[in-house]
């Protein structure tokens, strides 16, 4: 709950504010029994017709005073619910930005969305929904209760018993509520995936004939959920009986020792009435409180999914380094020794050590799964090092804080990603101040002029995701994009598979032009021949490094990689 | 809400065609309804009719006072009881209800064209079988609880009043419609403003999905801050629109209570000088009817307030419903019903002068004519959208062609069932798809009976067992469509997946794309001795995987435009040879 608190706490007022005005509006409704007991013990009994027709003009001002607040106290609520949830989901966004790579693998995105989203949304109407009713609520029992000892005290004792009689059985049926609630959500998203599963993997199910088999898992789901809606429903369903036995049973006993005391003439039939509407207001308060539980459940499950988000730790932009000092020679970038290893797995790196110059182009190159990505993602220290060091100009990268580290790294992404706006707006992710003749530079190095100019310029939109744009097209913006940063070093984590042989190489031709330190990645033996250090992985390990003729002579697996595609090339050259 | 407007007789039908199962337990619903709405409104009476037996200092009527304490313990006892079975009723018609149509419609996902699946997003058609169904059934349920109970209530008391006293009784009928007035009145004055919510809604909803989406991106270009400008600039929006939507939305309540406030002074008004004047009278208005009137003019206002809420909600409902209805009331493919099963498969498939597009303005394929003998490997080769995975989707029967027919052995595609058609064909997609289960689940998805060792021989050809082993529980380990195991990783239990059923004929459509070439040549030992003597089909983009065709079709545009083997295309110096030489440049 800490969270939502603090969220509250910019809406401190809205916060005291509702509540106070809701609640000056039920005191209003607390004194309308008293003047009903006036018209009665008063007007009526000394027949008094103008004291009555007072009285119930009171009573229409009472309420339309009462609406006034009411509304006031609505506006109050609306904004601090309202604030809140939007407060919740700055907080959430600027915590999921902050996450780590490996935190995010962990996390998995579509977890993130739905707690941004719907959680979120879920709590909002919980917050606006329990300022307007749930203080009044009590506010409305333990004011009737007062009331009802102004009366008469001996029969308000009646309120004194039943009070936390109710108090207890509405928290026990809550009690029991939000965990077969949770239940509940968690049965739907069983039935989600099972509807998710079925959309995307159609042609696959269908290929299978599975349709009969995923019908029956689906069933089996959807009945669980169903069933576990049932059994929440069942104790939810007990609010309503149990709060009105009590209630009832209270009336009675109300009665009958206001029957004592009329009989003693301590109380008059007026007072009688008014006791008695107390404890009815009572039972229309509880019949509220009742509904409102089930939201109440639901958004303190969902908080809590929040407080999870929230409380996990955002990775520090600068972590302690290993040691202090490094080789300051002239080594643009340096592996010494490095190991790495995905949370919960084996070693994905193991003992890396090389060694770039400035200028240098480095190509990686391995089988599915040899670790290449992971090896230049420890460079912008997307994912930190498990053992070893790696250095950039001779300092650690884990002492580099993110902003430099990433100012100075230009990655382009295996998963070619542009955003929604312009390419205009897309390439200045680079480098927001970069100029027309810069931002073109970018464009013609990575080969991506004739999709800017087809496109109709640098203005042209981009839709969510860059979905107008083919995949080629796609994957030279965001080459571009990289570039644009004038990058100390550029990374190309297999970011040509899209292109042609032909774009590919004349991509490779004009990466040469540029003073970065170029690291390529790729399963082409192709795109990394012409590197002055290629770095051949296996299972994460280097299995061998040096320059292509080099390789071609000691390496048997670049042998094999540069043989599978270049065969045919070689016996149509013979 | 337009599209309730236009068939709002057919959705209604349609709930109605839901709610027939239930009848009994409708019945229930409405007797428990009745039982527990004539307890509850007895009850007031019987405690006024207590109040005026205590007519003074030492005159306390108490027998009758006894009697009464225990009529109204067992009206309680009614009430309670009916309540809590309504309750159970409700919720029993409500999620059964809810239960069925989800089933109806996802059932309707297995046999609905793909045309239909493939024309939306997947979050769309999801949402409506998750979100729909349960706005739908919330509503349903909501309005079973209110509509019954505020209806048989709204009666009861009107009811009791005319008995009690008609002058009373017409009061409260000529001023309650107005707090229905008030409440249409806003409704229709916020609705404007809950559509800016939806929309401020959905846009910060994409935003969200594309910054988080890809947060991995944002972070390499440390853009975070920018990024959270923009999301600060929509959650703005968002937040002054529900802002409006919430408040104005909110007034409806307080506003109709000021009315139902009035109702009750006028009550007390008409009921005070009653009292004064039938005193003495024969029947007269007592103080305990008085009280008994103000207690009931509460209760039958209260209906109208929780009925005014439930509209919008209801609205909402009947909206949700008729998405769920057009969904399941959807054309579905042309059934299998009367269609032979397809056995004992020599594999030679045909395509003859088939046509074929997914727009009929657009024309893609047409007149096509193909063979492929059995046990032949044909290979189909390209630019992009020339129509390779378009002939998937006709050879698996995805979809059915315009014109034309495609037969297997001489039989017509669309003569046999699709189950026994897709049997005969292994497919592998450059989009692999894995269940959220384990590996062991997905690799004998094709095959279930298959054991344990052909399992494991299966993922060593396919060179997904070494992998597989260092999963943190081998086998066992659950996978699922995102997740830990990279592309290349995917493609490979896909082929394992496939290595298992051994069909007489195959779909290999950029099986291998994200294979690096090592493992490929490896896995391609494993392939060819699985193609033998197996009809192929197979699409790649890498040449290099498709030299040995026996055929190779060279598509541009839908048709073919060269014909013939690698080294005949070649020699021929045309499209295909161009494009082979391509790929070797730099």
């Amino acid at each position: 709950m800490k969270h939502l608190f603090s969220c509250l706490k910019r809406f401190r007022l809205d916060c005291i504010l509702a509540p106070l005005f809701k609640l000056l509006e039920a005191s209003l409704e607390l004194i309308t029994p008293l003047i009903v007991a006036l018209i009665v013990d008063e007007g009526i009994a000394k027949g008094n017709k103008t004291f009555i027709v007072l009285m119930c003009l009171v009573l229409v001002g009472m309420a339309l005073v009462g609406c006034a607040i009411s509304v006031t106290g609505q506006f109050f609520a609306a904004r601090a619910a309202v604030g809140c949830s939007a407060e919740l989901r700055t907080r959430l966004f600027q915590k999921l930005q902050s996450f780590s790579f490996s935190q995010i693998d962990e996390m998995g995105t579509s977890t993130m969305i739905t707690r941004m989203t719907s959680d979120v949304n879920q709590v909002q109407t919980g917050v606006n929904q329990t300022l307007r009713l749930f203080l009044r609520s009590p506010f409305i029992v333990f004011g009737a209760m007062a009331m009802a000892f102004t009366v008469d005290a001996k029969v308000a004792l009646v309120f004194v018993a039943v009070i936390p009689l109710l108090a207890i059985a509405v928290y026990s049926v809550m009690g029991a509520g939000i965990p077969l609630y949770k239940k509940v959500q968690a049965k739907l998203d069983a039935v989600f995936l099972s509807v998710r599963e079925n959309l995307a993997g159609v042609r696959v199910i269908r290929a299978f004939s599975l349709e009969k088999k995923e019908r029956e898992g689906f069933q089996k789901n959807n009945s669980e959920l169903e069933r576990a809606q049932l059994r929440a429903g069942r104790v939810s369903a007990l609010t309503g009986p149990i709060t009105y036995i009590l209630v009832n049973l209270a009336i009675i006993g109300l009665l009958y020792l206001s029957a004592g005391q009329v009989e003693d003439g301590i109380l008059l039939n007026g007072d009688v009435i008014a006791l008695y509407s107390y404890l009815a207001q009572i039972l229309v308060e509880l019949v509220k409180l009742a509904n409102l539980i089930v939201t109440m459940t639901k958004a303190v499950s969902c908080q809590q999914r929040l407080g999870k988000v929230l409380d996990m730790e955002g990775e520090p932009s600068v972590l302690e380094p290993t040691l202090t000092n490094g080789h300051a020679d002239g080594a643009a970038v340096r592996f010494e020794h490095v190991s790495f290893a995905y949370a919960g797995g084996g070693n994905a790196l193991s003992d890396i050590t090389f060694m770039a110059r400035q200028g240098e182009t480095i190509g990686i190159i391995g089988g599915t799964g040899a670790g290449k990505s992971t090896l230049v993602s420890l460079l912008p220290r997307f994912y930190a090092a498990t053992q070893g060091r790696v250095l950039l100009k001779g300092r650690d990268v884990r002492g580099v804080p993110y902003e430099e580290l990433r100012a100075r790294v230009g990655i382009v992404p295996q998963k070619a990603v542009l955003f929604e706006g312009t390419i205009r707006s897309n390439l200045l992710w680079g480098n927001e101040n970069a100029t027309d003749e810069e931002l073109m530079e970018a464009v013609r190095l990575a080969q991506a002029e004739d999709v800017v100019t087809s496109k109709g310029g640098l203005d042209a939109p981009v839709e969510q995701e860059g979905k107008n744009l083919s995949g080629g097209q796609r994957q030279r913006l965001t080459i571009a994009r990289a570039l644009v940063k004038k990058p100390e070093i550029l990374i190309l984590d297999d970011s040509a598979s899209a292109l042609d042989y032909a774009t590919d190489a004349r991509l490779r031709v004009a990466l040469r032009t540029l003073d970065s330190t170029v690291f390529i990645v790729s399963q082409r033996a192709a795109s990394v021949m012409h590197s002055d250090l290629i770095i051949v992985l296996e299972g994460g390990k280097a299995v061998a490094m040096g320059r292509h003729e080099e390789l071609l002579k000691s390496c048997n697996i670049y042998r094999e990689i540069y043989a599978t595609q270049f065969r045919d090339a070689e016996e149509e050259r013979a | 809400m337009k599209r309730i407007k236009r068939h709002p007789e057919g959705t209604l039908r349609g709930i109605f065609n839901y709610l027939k199962p239930y009848r009994l337990h409708i019945a229930c619903t409405v007797v428990c309804a009745a039982l527990y709405v004539a307890a509850t409104l007895v009850i007031p009476y019987l405690a006024g009719l207590a109040i005026d037996c205590m007519m003074g200092v030492g005159n306390i009527d108490y027998p009758r006072l006894y009697a009464l304490f225990i009529a109204m313990g067992a009206c309680t006892a009614l009430a309670a009881l009916s309540q809590w079975l309504m309750s159970l009723s409700n919720n029993y018609i409500a999620y059964r209800v809810l239960a069925d149509i989800r089933r109806d419609a996802f059932f309707k996902l297995g046999v609905l064209p793909l045309k239909y699946l493939d024309g939306r997003a997947y979050g769309k058609t999801a949402s409506v079988i998750i979100t729909d169904a349960e706005q739908f059934s919330d509503g349903l349920l909501l309005g079973f609880t209110q509509l019954f109970t505020g209806s048989a209530t709204i009666l009861g008391v009107l009811i009791i009043l005319f008995v009690m006293r008609w002058e009373i009784a017409l009061c409260v009928l000529l001023l309650t419609p107005l707090s229905l007035f008030v409440a249409r009145f806003i409704s229709s004055h916020t609705y404007p403003l809950f559509k800016k919510q939806a929309a401020a809604r959905a846009e910060q909803t994409g935003y969200i999905d594309e910054a988080i989406g890809n947060l991995k991106v944002v972070k390499a270009f440390s853009h975070e801050e920018k990024s959270e400008e923009t999301f600060q600039t929509l959650n703005e929006n968002l937040r002054s629109a529900s802002l409006r939507a919430i408040f104005y939305s909110s007034i409806t309540n307080p506003a109709t209570r000021v009315v139902n406030n009035i109702v009750y002074a006028v009550v007390a008004l008409v009921g005070a000088f009653l009292v004064i004047s039938t005193a003495g009278a024969a029947l007269p208005f007592t103080v305990g009817n008085l009280s008994s009137a103000l207690s009931y003019a509460t209760q039958y206002t209260k209906p109208f307030n929780e009925i005014t809420e439930v509209i919008t909600e209801f609205q909402n409902a009947l909206a949700c419903a008729a998405r769920l209805f057009s969904l399941i009331g959807e054309e579905e493919q042309p059934s299998d019903e009367g269609n032979i099963e397809l056995a004992n498969v020599k594999g030679e498939v045909k395509l003859a002068d088939v046509s074929f597009s997914y727009e009929k303005e657009k024309p893609l394929i047409e007149h096509l004519n193909v063979l492929a003998p059995a046990g032949k490997r044909v290979a189909i080769v390209g630019p992009t959208g020339c129509g390779k995975t378009t002939l998937i989707n006709l050879l698996m029967r995805f979809y059915d062609v315009d014109g034309g027919c495609i037969s297997v052995d001489g039989k017509d595609v669309r003569d046999v069932t699709r189950a026994s058609l897709r049997k005969h064909y292994g497919m592998v997609l450059q989009e692999t798809w894995l269940k959220k289960a384990t590996v062991r689940e997905n690799l004998l998805m094709g095959n279930p009976s298959a054991t344990e060792e052909e399992m494991i021989a299966a993922a060593r050809a396919a060179h997904a067992h070494g992998f597989i082993s260092r999963l943190p529980e081998g086998y066992d380990t659950v996978i699922g469509d995102e997740g830990a195991l990279s592309q290349g990783q995917r493609q490979l239990l896909c082929i394992a997946r496939i290595m298992l059923c051994r069909p007489p004929m195959l779909i290999l459509d950029e099986a291998t794309s994200s294979i690096d070439t090592r493992t490929e040549m490896r896995v391609q030992d494993a392939f060819s001795k699985l193609m033998e003597g197996r009809t192929c089909f197979v699409v790649a983009h890498r040449l290099s995987t498709i030299e040995n065709a026996d055929i190779i079709l060279v598509m541009k545009a839908g048709t073919i435009i060269e014909q013939g083997t690698h080294k005949e295309l070649l020699e021929k110096n045309g499209f295909y040879a161009e494009l082979y030489k391509a790929q070797f440049v730099g």
